[in-house]
């Protein structure tokens, strides 16, 4: 079983209130790693809010190869910076020799391509990178986007943050948006790229449970779209639907739930939209998923939601207190980083529910 | 001395030799009365007996004509082994037993340089069936809770008709709402993921036909399952076509194009669309046979539903007039979406043959996404009337066929776009609902039957010879022959009863299968969940082996 947890909040916050929340959830995991993917950067990284971030874990060689294809590429890296290390023997931690967190600027020639052809570009480059530096286990690349820094270790997640140095607070080193999961992916092989939270072009998702349309999702998608590989990870499709559904279908975000857990029959046909999800269901019956998830999802504008499937009901928890709010599988993780809050607000996501957390942190709640 | 004629027919070349006891009979008349094959008749026999009948033994011969019970020994007419006779005696005097030694075929084709013709499905078995070879083998537990079966709501439902790529549905977006922007979509409904297979009026009896069309409208109007019944090619009742109840219908074509005069003539006047087309190329038990109705079967009634004369009904094994995949598609289709103005889907039936996935993948690349089913039937589909060469020696299984469609579309990124539809020997072991599940993990939208419909309706025949007669228009109960008096034994109100039973025990049974790998709606290609403890099949079908 992993936990998941998200935080959003108006104000830049370190990571440690990531950690802090997942560590009182440690007895529901197995502590087998703590990943996490920061949105909406501040800190060191603020003025570079438009340029795309390089997060790495490498190898010596790794990092020179990448290097070398990025800057024939015509990127150019204008910042870098790496977390200070703090090794221990007696730390539960399987590193990488680096962890680089690299901001680049783009080629020359894109200077004036739209923004879809940058973006474009951001995956084709990732997609290079990674496959090249598979080949001889040379390193892992996270993520290749603007704004957003991705981490991810394999060991216990007290000591990958006291590895890290993230139980200090550092204003240089924050973010409005932080998703983390404790656990390595123990269904298949514990792999990095395995753990969740799973990021793509802007939109980050990641799940507790088990998906039992695995199969027939991953069939599916890997014909959708280039970026859909990998599929280390059961989870890794809760992305690819939420991408494909909002990013290329371009259809509004409560199509998603729509999507993964479509309506009875009978319930359909009395909404409105009902013809539309009659054809939505045949045509994307392959996106269905079966739970049972809990799905947290941020959007590229920084929308957090949560979600579930429609019978097994994985839990989730949301609260509120000030300027955060917090989702996450168990209440204890909330009480810990929001202990004032009024707990009769936390809302529990129902089984037809998508609880959608706008940027000025408004809690909707949608029913489908 | 009697001479022995060595070449004539005798009883020991038969299939089925008469068990008669003369002791037991009261020569009531029954079996001679009800055998529709006149193979047994009265006769008489010479008996000899020694008896006394002083108060000390004085024995003598007596020798007496006594009526009994006699098997004819012919060609044309000859014991089926339907057991007919031994349902009606009352003394439990007489039946048929199986001759392991018969060579009547033999004899049969030597005598009438004819093909031997028969009803039923491939009798030459080649071991276990595939689908008895997979068990759904993932069983929810732990991380991934099992459903129970008969709390949770289940969607089992399957599309009939062509699914478009997300990316082509014609949405638009209306205050935050998507709707559909134009009226062209392909047609498309969710139907029962098991499908009445089609059986043509002519080849069952009107009554029989009807008790189907009965059990399907009861399940659809009471039991709300909306499951869908194929006409088969032999026309429909004009009640039918002008009632509301043709929506749970799909009309069936064939290359005989029997019965489609009455169609047309009668949409001007239909309350409902039929809930589809069904373009048969070929059948899964006889492919390259075509349809055949022998003349005898050919009673008044089905001359006029389907304006023929009495004659024998071929309908050939190719659509005059098609030469290729393309132009079957540009005609046919265009032709029957065309004339229910694009609204009703029209799907095809072929026979699953080694070209299946060539055919397949021709009919996902049509660009103008009007095929909206793939209806593929297997060897051991049955039939009403086939030579017997083309039953037991032609055809190709349907597992893996169906498999291969599943995994090209797949290949493809083309999955589920033209719903794949499986048959041919499905609830041949008598659990329908096993079969389905696992032609669903294996790829399939939903599943079509037949002959199981006639067993429920107390077809006697089997796979092992026994009764076939189905070509004869002599069913003995009534189900495949257009004889009044034999029609009669059939209690259609009883047929349909069993029908919607079966359908309401599959829909029980689907969901206790459903439960355990913890699925609420259909598996489709969900082959995850299935291991074969035989290394080539699960090799074949790209499944876990399990031992």
């Amino acid at each position: 079983m992993c936990r998941i947890g998200a935080i959003k909040s108006t104000d830049y916050f370190h990571p440690s209130k990531a950690l802090l929340l997942m560590r009182s959830q440690q007895k529901g995991h197995d502590n087998s790693g703590f990943a996490m993917i920061m949105q909406d950067l501040g800190g060191r990284f603020a003025d570079y809010k438009d340029l795309p971030v390089l997060s790495m874990a490498c190898t010596d060689k790794g990092m020179a190869i990448a290097e070398d294809i990025l800057h024939k590429e015509g990127f150019v890296r204008v910042m870098q910076w790496s977390p200070e290390i703090n090794f221990r023997d007696e730390l539960d931690i399987q590193p990488m020799p680096n962890y680089v967190f690299q901001v680049f600027q783009y080629p020359r020639s894109f200077k004036y391509a739209p923004q879809e052809e940058k973006e474009e570009l951001l995956v084709d480059m990732r997609l290079k990178l990674r496959k090249i530096l598979e080949e001889k286990d040379d390193g892992y690349v996270y993520s290749f986007w603007p704004d957003v820094i991705t981490l991810k270790e394999i060991g216990d997640p007290t000591d990958i943050g006291t590895y890290f140095g993230l139980w200090h607070e550092d204003r240089d080193f924050m973010a409005k948006v932080i998703t983390a999961q404790c656990r390595q992916n123990t269904n298949y092989d514990i792999v990095r790229y395995a753990a969740h939270p799973f990021f793509l072009q802007g939109y980050t998702a990641l799940a507790n449970g088990e998906n039992t349309f695995y199969e027939k999702n991953k069939n599916f998608q890997k014909g959708l779209y280039k970026g859909y590989i990998g599929f280390e990870s059961d989870s890794q499709c809760f992305l690819y639907t939420l991408h494909y559904i909002h990013k290329i279908l371009k259809w509004p975000l409560e199509y998603y739930k729509h999507t993964i857990t479509p309506l009875p029959f009978d319930e359909m046909a009395k909404r409105d939209d009902g013809q539309a999800l009659n054809y939505m269901r045949s045509s994307l019956s392959n996106l269905e998923i079966n739970g049972p998830n809990t799905i947290i999802g941020v959007l590229p504008d920084g929308t957090l939601f949560n979600t579930c499937d429609a019978k097994k009901l994985r839990p989730t928890v949301i609260g509120k207190h000030n300027g955060t709010v917090v989702i996450t599988s168990e209440v204890s993780g909330i009480n810990e980083v929001l202990p004032d809050r009024n707990w009769e607000e936390d809302i529990y996501t129902n089984e037809r529910e998508t609880v959608v957390i706008t940027n000025n942190l408004e809690v909707q709640r949608w029913q489908q | 001395m009697a001479t022995m004629r060595v070449n004539e027919i005798s009883r020991d070349d038969l299939d089925w030799q008469i068990n008669y006891s003369s002791d037991r009979c009261t020569m009531c008349g029954s079996c001679v009365a009800a055998c529709p094959f006149e193979a047994i008749e009265a006769g008489m026999e010479k008996r000899r007996k020694v008896v006394s009948d002083y108060l000390t033994p004085e024995p003598k011969v007596e020798f007496k004509a006594v009526p009994v019970i006699k098997q004819k020994v012919d060609v044309y007419k000859f014991c089926r082994g339907c057991g007919v006779c031994e349902r009606v005696c009352p003394n439990t005097a007489i039946k048929p037993v199986r001759n392991e030694d018969s060579r009547f075929t033999i004899k049969y084709r030597g005598t009438l340089a004819d093909p031997y013709k028969r009803g039923g499905r491939a009798n030459l078995s080649t071991g276990v069936r595939t689908l008895d070879k997979i068990r759904v083998g993932r069983i929810s537990q732990m991380t991934d809770p099992s459903l129970d079966a008969s709390r949770h709501t289940f969607d089992m439902l399957a599309p009939f008709g062509r699914v478009l790529p997300a990316e082509e549905l014609p949405f638009m977006l209306e205050n935050g709402r998507l709707k559909i922007d134009s009226g062209a979509l392909p047609p498309m409904n969710w139907i029962y993921p098991v499908i009445i297979g089609d059986m043509s009026i002519g080849a069952l009896s009107w009554r029989m036909w009807e008790a189907m069309a009965i059990a399907t409208a009861y399940l659809n109007e009471e039991c709300g399952l909306p499951v869908r019944m194929c006409s088969g090619e032999g026309g429909v009742p004009i009640r039918l076509l002008k009632s509301r109840f043709l929506k749970y219908t799909i009309l069936q074509i064939a290359s005989g194009h029997f019965g489609w005069n009455r169609i047309i003539n009668s949409m001007p006047y239909m309350q409902e669309l039929p809930g589809g087309i069904l373009i048969k190329i070929g059948q899964g038990a006889k492919p390259g046979d075509g349809g055949l109705l022998q003349a005898k079967k050919v009673a008044s009634h089905i001359q006029e539903i389907r304006g023929v004369p009495k004659t024998d009904l071929l309908s050939p094994p190719n659509h005059q007039g098609l030469y290729s995949i393309e132009e079957s598609v540009q005609k046919m289709f265009l032709t029957f979406n065309s004339a229910f103005k694009f609204k009703v889907p029209v799907a095809i039936k072929v026979a699953a043959s080694s070209t299946s996935v060539s055919v397949y993948n021709n009919l996902l690349r049509d660009p103008y996404n009007i095929v909206g089913g793939f209806f593929l039937d297997g060897i051991l589909g049955g039939t009403g009337a086939a030579n017997e060469v083309s039953l037991d020696h032609t055809g190709h299984p349907i597992v893996s066929k169906l498999r291969d469609c599943y995994l090209a579309a797949t290949h493809q990124g083309k999955q589920s776009q033209i719903p794949l539809w499986g048959a041919g020997g499905l609830g041949q072991t008598g659990n329908l609902a096993a079969d389905a599940f696992k032609m669903i993990a294996l790829g399939a939208n939903g599943v079509f039957t037949g002959k199981l419909m006639l067993q429920l309706a107390g077809c006697v025949g089997n796979d092992h010879g026994k009764c076939n007669a189905c070509n004869t228009g002599l069913c003995p109960v009534g189900i495949t022959t257009q004889n009044p008096t034999l029609v009669k034994r059939l209690d259609i109100d009883k047929v349909a009863e069993n029908i919607v039973n079966y359908f309401l025990s599959v829909d029980s049974e689907l969901k206790k299968l459903l439960a355990p790998i913890g699925n609420s709606s259909l598996p489709v290609g969900r082959s995850d969940c299935l291991i074969s403890e035989d290394k080539a099949v699960a090799d074949r079908l790209q499944i876990q082996y399990a031992c």
